[in-house]
């Protein structure tokens, strides 16, 4: 399988990278039009800052190439907020692939949301072999809310998508590559999709 | 629900883990590497790593190191222990690690934090604290591997990073580390109450009832230690199950 990690200097690519080595599968590390294009697979993984990584996006184009996409792709993290449409942090547009907002945090909780949670009502292929109430880990202070498109979900203290899934566009919250077993089943899961 | 985290740390010295570590069914417990498998094995929550380096030889271990110890496991780490630079960081990250602590460099240089929440995101911006209370003094905040007092009253300084983009508090409390008495549950419940990211609880730990102490009494977010689980005084599956007995909810 040819697949393909998006390396545009936002995101835990070396992370993802290693989870899918422990899979035994190598993956390439590409910023390249031609290369993501041709990609059997997409994970687009994300961390930091939704207007700084928006601004590594446009630099290299992908702001336009990635919403063309027709192959099963998995957006994680901040790689999951990327591929709705606006984000309270920074006042960012994003990129418009699933008409969702992403939303601040307001709770008396910590913000962060930092470490293991649970998932909710897993509506996907993707959490096969998953069961309701299993632990992955999160840091995010944004978050996108409870949508049709949402495929599981996560409480802090209101549920919001932990996952969602719209065509071909997969995306999660949380880090499957941080999340001991659970993490590595859905890893396994989108490359059987 | 969130739940509260267990977190053993492991202090790297060129490359190696220090403190007899005592493990019997590992084969190289100066393995950092072995030693992190095992600990995620255990269901640790995540894992500190704090290189005592003191060489740039010994950093560029470091860095390979971390790059190790991501391929390897499957649950995050922190890294600390010398970073003075948004550079520094960013091969860290680079290298698989979740998130940076500092320590004195904040101390040094406070715009430093809100450089790297800028460059990385505040998600990976943990900022340790080494707290000492005196009669005279309060909580004061020590630098240098707690050799030097600062200016900064504990509380103040734990706001002050917050504001600067720190998203979590390491707090070490150094009257209590090492004693195993238990944690400092005062300083930790003001900090973890006043601030609104979460706080890692520091020094201290001698038993189970401990842990469940920085939790429910000083309201923490997460819990570490290092010799007590070293020294196999307490095996997290055990403290994971007593702290849930207790009503905490943790992840097992």
């Amino acid at each position: 399988m040819n697949l393909v990690i998006v390396d545009y200097k936002a995101g835990n690519v070396q992370s993802v990278q290693f989870a899918l080595e422990r899979l035994g599968v190598q993956a390439t590390l590409s910023a390249d039009a031609e290369t993501i294009k041709a990609a059997d697979k997409v994970i687009f993984p994300g961390v930091g800052q939704a207007a700084s990584a928006m601004a590594q996006l446009k630099a290299r184009n992908l702001d336009k190439l990635l919403p063309t996409l027709g192959q099963p792709f998995f957006g994680v993290c901040l790689g999951m907020q990327l591929l709705c449409q606006h984000s309270e942090e920074g006042d960012t547009d994003l990129l418009n692939i699933i008409p969702l907002p992403v939303k601040h945090f307001e709770t008396d909780l910590k913000v962060p949301h930092m470490g293991w949670n649970q998932l909710e009502r897993l509506q996907s292929p993707l959490f096969d072999g998953l069961q309701e109430q299993d632990f992955v880990y999160y840091v995010h202070s944004y978050y996108v809310p409870l949508s049709e498109y949402t495929i599981a979900q996560t409480a802090y203290p209101d549920p919001f998508s932990a996952a969602l899934q719209y065509k071909n566009f997969y995306a999660a919250q949380f880090h499957p590559e941080k999340s001991g077993a659970a993490g590595s089943q859905i890893l396994k899961n989108f490359l059987a999709i | 629900m969130l739940t509260k985290r267990i977190i053993p740390c492991l202090d790297i010295k060129n490359g190696r883990t220090v403190k007899g570590v005592q493990f019997e069914n590992i084969r190289d417990a100066g393995d950092p590497v072995e030693l992190a498998k095992w600990y995620a094995q255990q269901g640790a929550d995540e894992l500190v790593f704090l290189d005592i380096t003191a060489t740039n030889e010994g950093r560029k271990t470091f860095a390979e190191l971390v790059r190790d110890i991501a391929r390897h496991i499957d649950i995050p780490f922190t890294v600390g222990g010398g970073i003075g630079s948004v550079a520094d960081v960013e091969v860290l990250l680079q290298n698989g690690a979740d998130k940076v602590s500092i320590n004195s460099s904040a101390i040094k240089n406070p715009e430093l934090v809100s450089e790297l929440a800028t460059h990385f995101g505040s998600q990976c911006v943990t900022v340790a604290i080494d707290t000492k209370y005196t009669e005279e003094t309060g909580w004061k905040v020590y630098t240098r591997a707690g050799t030097v007092e600062t200016a900064h009253k504990t509380m103040d300084w734990a706001k002050q990073v917050v504001a600067l983009g720190a998203g979590e508090i390491l707090l070490t409390s150094m009257n209590n580390d090492g004693t195993k008495a238990g944690f400092a549950l005062d300083i930790t419940g003001e900090v973890a109450n006043a601030i609104s990211v979460p706080v890692i609880a520091s020094g201290g730990a001698g038993s189970m009832e401990h842990f469940k102490d920085s939790f429910q009494k000083a309201n923490a977010d997460a819990a570490l230690a290092a010799s007590l689980f070293h020294f196999r005084e307490l095996g997290i599956p055990d403290l994971k199950q007593y702290l849930k007995q207790q009503g905490i909810a943790v992840r097992i």
